[in-house]
Formats: C-alpha cells, sequence, structure tokens
C-alpha cells in the first residue's frame, strides 16, 4: 500500500512494532479526545433519532404503496437500514470534520511534518479511535431506538456480524480519506468552501443516507458503486446489516469498499507529498 | 455626586459537582458575598483581586449583565438589570479580551453605528470622537477593518467607542490584557488624562499592578468574594505592614548591634546588611554613627508583594 | 419606534456590508446554499420513482407541501437562522456585551448576523414553491390567491418562533450541540411531506401538539381543494396563521425566561 511504503522511506530506522505502538497511542488519543464530548454526544443522538423517525416513516409508507419488497427491500430491512444508517452517521462522520482545514488555514500544520509519522496515518489512527467511541455510543442507541419503536430487521446470519464490523473499518477509512482530501483543498484554495459544499451535497445522496441507492435506475447504481467511493460510504454496511444480498455479494461489495479504501489513501499520500512540497518551497 | 451606590451585594451561583460517575451534588457557591462599594463621581478606582475572587462578576451586576442574588445595587441612580436600557446610555463597558467594534468592517463604521445605538447628537459625536482621534491616534487606522488591527491598536478603538457618548462611567475590565509595552502605555496615559478632568468616573479591573500604581487613587481589592482593602496604596502598605528596605554597605564586616523599634534585621553578608524598617531615620542614625558605612540606599515596598501577601491570607482573617 | 427600527436597519446594512466584504466567499455560500437544499427535492423525486403515491398522495401534490415547507422554513433561516448560534454567544460572551447597550437583546443578537449568504436558498425555495404550484392544478379562487400568500409567510413566522425557542436551550446547556436541530431542521422535514406519511402519537405529536402540520400540509390542503383524508375540515388551512401567533407567544415566554435564568446563573 502506498501508505505503508511512504511511511517507510521516512522511517527506515524505526520498526514495524514501534509504529504500530504509536499508531495506537495515537488512536487511543482520538477515542479519549471525544469521549469528552459526552454531552455533545447525546445532543447529537436526540436529533440522529428525530431524523430516524422521519425517515422510517417515509420508507415504511413508501413499501406500504408499493407491496411487500421494494428494490430488494422489505419494510423491516428498509427501517433497519434507516437506524442503521442514522447511527453510522456519526461513525463514519460524514460531515463536520475540518481539523486539517484549520490546520493549513492557522499555519500550524507545519508541526505535522515534523512528527515522526506519516501525516495521512497520524490522522487516520486518531479517526479509528474516534470512530470506536461513536461505535459505542452514537451507534448503539438510535439501533435501540429504532428496534423499540419499530420492527426492524436484525442480522440472521451469524457470517454478517464480522462481515458488518469489517464494513464499517472499511466505511471509516473511505469517508477519512474524502475528508482528508476535501479538507486538504485548502493548501490550494484560499477558500475551499466550494469544494466542502460538493462533499455535503454528493455525499448524502451517493452514499445512500436519504435513500437507498437502489431505488436508483440500474446503470446509475453500477456507476456509483463501481464509479465512486460514494456507496462503500454508507450503502455497504447498510446493505449488509440488513442482508439485503446473500453472502457472496456481503463480500463483494466489502471488496469494492476495499478498493477504494486502498485506491483513496494512495490519492491522500500523494496529496500530502504534493502539499509538503508546496509548503517546503513556497513556505506554506 | 455619588454614583455607585452597593450595599450587601452577594450573587450565588450553583455548581454541579460530579461526586461519582453518575452522582452529582449541587452546591451553592458564593461568587461575590457581601461587598459595600460607593463611589464618588469622578474618581478612578481599581478593583483587584485573584482569578475567580468576583471581579467580573461584580462588574457585570453593576452594568446590568447579572442580576444579583441580594442586596442593593444603584448606579447613576439606576437600578441595573429593570432599568438596563437606560442605564446603558450612562455607562461605558470594555470587557479586555472580546470586542464591540465590527470585526470586518473599517473602524469608522463602528464608530458610526455606535452613534446611532446610542443616539448620540451630531456635534457631541464629532467632538468626542475628535479628541479620542487626538489622544489616541486613531487616525492611520481608522479605515482598516477591525480583524486587521493590532492588538493594542484594536484597543484604543475600544476605548474610543466606550466613550462616544460620554458616559458618566467608564467600566474596564483588564483593559491592558496582552497589549504590547508601548500600548500599555498609550492606554494607560489616556485613562488618566481622563480621569484627571474629573467627569467620567472610571472603574478598572486588572491583574496588572503598573496599572494601578500608575492610574489609581483608590484601591478595592477582593477575595473570596468579599472586600478586604478598601483605601489609597499607601493605606495598603501600612496596613499589611510592608516595609521599606534598608540596604546598607560596609567597607569592612559590621555587626548590628542595637534592636531598635519597628526594624528587622533581614539578612547579613558581612558587609552588606538588609533591613526592613517602618522608620528609615532611627536606623539610619545608628548606621551612620559607625564610620565605614559606605553606601546606604532605601527601596520602596512593591506592591506586588504587598498584594501577593494579601491574597495568601485565608479570606475573613483580615479587614 | 420609527427611530428603533432605523437603528435596526442600519445595523443589518453593516452586517450586510461585512459579509460582502468576502466576495468569493459570499458568491460560493450564496451558490453553495442553494445547491446543497436541492438534495431533499432530489430524495423527493427519487422516492416517486419507486410508487405513484405517498400517503395518498401525487408528486404534484407532495411537491406543493415540500415547496410550501422550504419556503417557509428558507424564509425563518434567512432573518433568525444565525440564533442556533447562541451556544457560541453564550460562551464567548457575546451577550454580555449586547446586554450593556441600550437595545433589545433578541434584535440585537438577530442583526448581527442576518444569513444573505441564504437567500440563495429562499430564492430557490421560492421558484419550487412556484413551480409546484403551477404543476398541481390548483382550481384558483381569490382566497386561494391570497392563502398562497399567507401561508409561506406564517409558516415562516412559525419556524422563527422555533429557532428562537430552541436556541434558548443554550441558556441552560451551553454544550447542547446540535439539539436544536432536531426540531428546526427536523420541523421542516417532517412537513416536507404529507402528514399521512406518519402514524401513532408521532404524527400526533409533532402535527397536532408542537403545530408542524399547519405549515405546509393544512394550508397545502387548502390550496389543492382536497379534503382532508384524516378528516379534518379544510378551513384549517387558514389555522396556520393563528397556530404561528401561538407559536411566537410560547417562544417568546420561553426567550424571556431564559434570558432570566441566565442573569441569575451567568455562564
Amino acid at each position: 500500500m502506498g501508505l505503508v511504503t511512504a511511511t517507510v522511506d521516512r522511517l527506515t530506522f524505526r520498526n514495524f512494532t514501534e509504529l504500530a505502538s504509536l499508531t495506537g497511542a495515537i488512536a487511543a488519543s482520538g477515542f479519549r479526545r471525544f469521549s469528552t464530548y459526552r454531552q455533545a454526544t447525546v445532543a447529537s443522538l436526540v436529533t440522529n433519532t428525530m431524523f430516524g423517525f422521519l425517515r422510517t416513516y417515509v420508507m415504511l409508507a413508501i413499501v406500504g404503496t408499493a407491496g411487500a419488497t421494494l428494490a430488494g427491500y422489505t419494510g423491516a430491512q428498509l427501517a433497519g437500514y434507516v437506524w442503521v444508517g442514522q447511527g453510522l452517521l456519526g461513525v463514519v462522520l460524514l460531515w463536520g470534520w475540518n481539523d486539517l482545514a484549520e490546520r493549513i488555514r492557522s499555519g500550524d500544520v507545519v508541526t505535522d511534518l515534523m512528527r515522526p509519522i506519516h501525516p495521512v496515518l497520524s490522522y487516520l489512527s486518531a479517526d479509528l479511535g474516534r470512530a470506536a467511541y461513536a461505535m459505542m455510543f452514537r451507534f448503539l442507541p438510535p439501533i435501540v431506538v429504532g428496534a423499540l419503536v419499530f420492527q426492524i430487521y436484525l442480522p440472521k446470519d451469524l457470517v454478517t456480524y464480522p462481515l458488518f464490523l469489517i464494513s464499517v473499518l472499511l466505511a471509516v477509512i473511505v469517508c477519512f480519506a474524502c475528508r482528508y482530501l476535501v479538507n486538504a483543498s485548502a493548501f490550494w484554495l484560499l477558500d475551499h468552501r466550494g469544494v466542502t459544499m460538493f462533499w455535503l451535497f454528493t455525499s448524502g445522496i451517493m452514499g445512500g443516507l436519504y435513500f437507498p441507492v437502489h431505488f436508483l435506475p440500474d446503470w446509475a447504481v453500477a456507476l456509483l458503486w463501481f464509479g465512486t467511493p460514494g456507496p462503500s460510504l454508507l450503502q455497504a454496511p447498510m446493505d449488509i446489516f440488513v442482508e439485503r444480498d446473500g453472502v457472496a455479494i456481503r463480500v463483494g461489495l466489502i471488496g469494492i469498499q476495499l478498493f477504494w479504501a486502498v485506491l483513496l489513501l494512495w490519492v491522500c499520500t500523494v496529496v500530502q507529498r504534493r502539499a509538503e512540497r508546496k509548503m517546503v518551497i513556497q513556505g506554506g | 455626586m455619588r454614583v455607585i451606590d452597593v450595599r450587601g451585594l452577594r450573587k450565588e451561583f450553583t455548581v454541579r459537582v460530579r461526586k461519582t460517575m453518575l452522582r452529582r451534588e449541587k452546591r451553592v457557591v458564593a461568587a461575590v458575598d457581601g461587598v459595600d462599594l460607593r463611589v464618588e463621581r469622578g474618581e478612578l478606582l481599581g478593583y483587584l483581586g485573584p482569578n475567580g475572587a468576583g471581579k467580573s462578576t461584580t462588574l457585570k451586576m453593576l452594568t446590568g449583565v447579572l442580576h444579583p442574588t441580594a442586596g442593593h445595587v444603584s448606579v447613576c441612580g439606576f437600578t441595573p438589570v429593570p432599568q438596563r436600557i437606560k442605564l446603558a446610555r450612562r455607562i461605558g463597558v470594555v470587557f479586555g479580551q472580546r470586542s464591540q467594534l465590527w470585526w470586518d468592517l473599517p473602524l469608522r463604521d463602528s464608530f458610526d453605528l455606535l452613534k446611532a445605538i446610542y443616539r448620540v447628537p451630531g456635534e457631541q459625536h464629532a467632538a468626542q470622537l475628535k479628541r479620542c482621534r487626538d489622544l489616541l491616534d486613531l487616525d492611520s487606522f481608522m479605515d482598516t477593518p477591525v480583524r486587521q488591527l493590532s492588538l493594542g491598536q484594536r484597543m484604543r478603538g475600544e476605548l474610543t467607542a466606550s466613550l462616544l457618548h460620554s458616559p458618566e462611567i467608564l467600566f474596564l475590565d483588564e483593559p491592558t490584557i496582552g497589549l504590547d509595552v508601548v500600548s500599555k502605555q498609550a492606554v494607560r496615559g489616556f485613562l488618566a488624562e481622563l480621569g484627571a478632568r474629573g467627569d467620567t468616573t472610571i472603574v478598572l479591573t486588572t491583574h496588572d499592578l503598573a496599572d494601578i500604581e500608575r492610574l489609581c487613587s483608590r484601591i478595592v481589592v477582593i477575595d473570596h468574594g468579599k472586600v478586604v482593602h478598601d483605601g489609597s496604596i499607601q493605606d495598603l502598605h501600612l496596613r499589611y505592614g510592608s516595609r521599606r528596605r534598608v540596604i546598607a554597605d560596609f567597607d569592612v564586616a559590621f555587626t548590628y548591634p542595637v534592636d531598635l523599634p519597628g526594624v528587622v534585621l533581614e539578612s547579613s553578608t558581612g558587609t552588606r546588611l538588609v533591613f526592613a524598617v517602618d522608620e528609615v531615620g532611627p536606623l539610619a542614625a545608628v548606621l551612620a554613627a559607625n564610620g565605614s558605612l559606605r553606601d546606604l540606599s532605601i527601596a520602596e515596598p512593591e506592591i506586588e508583594d504587598v498584594i501577593s501577601r494579601l491574597y495568601q491570607t485565608p479570606a475573613g482573617q483580615v479587614g | 419606534m420609527g427611530e428603533t427600527l432605523r437603528i435596526y436597519l442600519q445595523l443589518i446594512g453593516a452586517q450586510g456590508r461585512a459579509q460582502a466584504s468576502y466576495r468569493v466567499s459570499f458568491w460560493l455560500d450564496l451558490a453553495g446554499n442553494a445547491i446543497v437544499v436541492g438534495a431533499d427535492l432530489l430524495t423527493v423525486l427519487v422516492i416517486y420513482t419507486q410508487v405513484p403515491k405517498l400517503g395518498g398522495f401525487g408528486v404534484a401534490q407532495t411537491l406543493v407541501f415540500f415547496g410550501l415547507a422550504l419556503a417557509a422554513f428558507s424564509l425563518a433561516d434567512l432573518f433568525v437562522g444565525n440564533i442556533e448560534r447562541m451556544k457560541t454567544y453564550v460562551r464567548m460572551g457575546t451577550l454580555d456585551g449586547v446586554l450593556v447597550r441600550p437595545l433589545g437583546v433578541l434584535p440585537q443578537l438577530l442583526a448581527m448576523d442576518v444569513g444573505f449568504r441564504r437567500l440563495g436558498r429562499v430564492a430557490y425555495a421560492l421558484v419550487i414553491f412556484a413551480v409546484s404550484l403551477s404543476y398541481a392544478d390548483i382550481p384558483w379562487t381569490p382566497s386561494r390567491v391570497v392563502l398562497a400568500v399567507v401561508a409561506p409567510l406564517s409558516g415562516a413566522v412559525f419556524f422563527c418562533a422555533y429557532f428562537v425557542a430552541t436556541a434558548t436551550v443554550a441558556f441552560w446547556w451551553v454544550e447542547s450541540g446540535e439539539l436544536a436541530n432536531a426540531l428546526t431542521y427536523g420541523g421542516r422535514d417532517f412537513t416536507s411531506y404529507p402528514i399521512t406519511v406518519y402514524s401513532g402519537w408521532f404524527r400526533k405529536l409533532f402535527a397536532f401538539g408542537l403545530g408542524f402540520g399547519f405549515v405546509a400540509y393544512y394550508p397545502g390542503l387548502a390550496l389543492l381543494g382536497i379534503p382532508d383524508p384524516l378528516g379534518f375540515p379544510s378551513w384549517l388551512g387558514w389555522g396556520s396563521v393563528l397556530v404561528a401567533l401561538i407559536a411566537v407567544m410560547v417562544a417568546a415566554t420561553i426567550w424571556r425566561t431564559g434570558v432570566r435564568h441566565y442573569r441569575s446563573t451567568g455562564s
């Protein structure tokens, strides 16, 4: 993977164990940092739950009109899809991450280069720590609420659980890479809000947050899965959770996510290298 | 004329203390605990105290931001909270770490807006602005957006902004915090001039003791919500027994022979002796009588020492 | 009174100049804000590719509800949307600065950051509403024309009340994060669909208890000339004015309580 090569290039004198313990420490700090935002977490949970209710009712109304199934989902599966989506929203953190852009604007980003770890890996580790926290405190509560009020589909197949966790992990990595790239545009653009808005607009729709991408025509579904990282952000783990497709296809979805995770992280390292060159030459 | 009359002022806050993971306990804390304060027109009052002593809380109650839990407050003849808007026209407030200016607009625009907000008549506004521009040297940055001003320039703008409606009382919360030496001097000079004219009462909280020494004829020290001193700086020295130091150098080693009342030998290296004294005269006479005295110097007590000693004394034990 | 109004207009004007000083960002926001809300419209359209009717209503009819909700919300957001920054105002001490000025607290806070950059969203919402009306085959009468103007305005007043009432939470709970969004943005989403979509206590609570049913659904039905599948009379469409007034009164009470609480507890 491009990322590891870049890191090892810079750290030839360090061995792998050291790197692992370093990233572990960064991830732990990401976990702790977010565990201090307890009150904000509660507030987001209430909001996520409200939107969960709204979307579930709309989805159930659609199935109610369409008959037993729609686009491959039953009513319970669509309800499950909505609540898993609301829970994962805070885990993959689709919106509201501008750490890097803020550091670029303030110039603090220069200090990232002085750390003995590749910046992309460092930010990724912190983000995984954050996601681990969110998985406990932002994913589970909406699922519980949804399951209490509605009849939501829970996985029948044991293998779904590990597949789901892998898929969430990959979704976090894909989402992180997208956010990183959106933020990194601030290296070149004085005001990167245009890019941010493009991301806001496309991620929700292409990720399957507002409606399952399977509602779209087949050609568009294929284009989204294979041509964009969108469905890898939310649609993949959501589909795996509600077991919309057979095991083979579920594994296939993870394959697509893996492809996007690797590709996007590689792009991140390329962009980071360019940005570093720009900083070194132009002094920021 | 009395412009501030405060009696038995008290402000309680309820804080929740986390006892265990789940249990929290409510506790009532008095941030201001029975403050009495009377300020006459034209006074320049320094309001001092360590962090969390209740300085800002008092100021907020005087300016109508917070409602007192108990006690009587009258500022310019008004009761601050119910008569907030009337009072606001008569006072100026500068909160050192936040701005009352329009961040993205030229400084000039902020002054125009404040003229409208306070409904200042045209001539009065022009005259007051002219005076501030001259005294605070604003001309070079009147057309610069506030966000591009240096901290010192901005504070000069803030002072002007708080004075355009010719307030009777000017409240300043840490006006020199974070400023460079030159800007501090400029701010102090301006406040000294304003105070000297005698028509504006100034109440100032600060951590910078140089502000106090340069500006304030009267200081009120508050600690744990209580007034622990109210008077001049000299009173403060007297009261807390801060003494002047006498440093005497001798050509040959000297042993302090007698035991004068009010004199304490603090240290001795043989040829240099340091005393803390109430009065210099008797000691100087004794030392001069000894032939080998080479040099004698007197150091005035520093207010830092006084204040820091004062803060170390537990509340309630002094005054 | 006129004098005070002039001062506020001057404050709002200053805010406009301040925002225009970031020229590129301003236009980007203006355009971008309109695009971002496009996602909601797309959602409605995609849903109707799957089903001919939703909650008993066709796409043209739902778009009337949608357009009405969006127009009302965008107008409210334009004027008072910045009050959702109340948490910041409390935390940064901006509120203290506002309290020492001889003007009302709420108008000052609102005038501090009027969302000119959200004008794009308003324009977009009004266009959607107008287009939805022209597609919906409305049996126009003079009273329906009046309602088509009054409904988005009273809906806007209603949302303004919700923005202010929910922002008041910050007086008690500074770290309340995005909590207020549940009722403001959530309320907008609720009213974007016919309330027949929802059911049980959820519908009762939001449509009638909290009044969101009167923003778009009942005025929409009155415009469309369709009887309510839930069996309520059609004049309820005009109820939006009354409901908006009630909401304003409740919000004003909550706001005043909040300010009083702040003054007795500080921040």
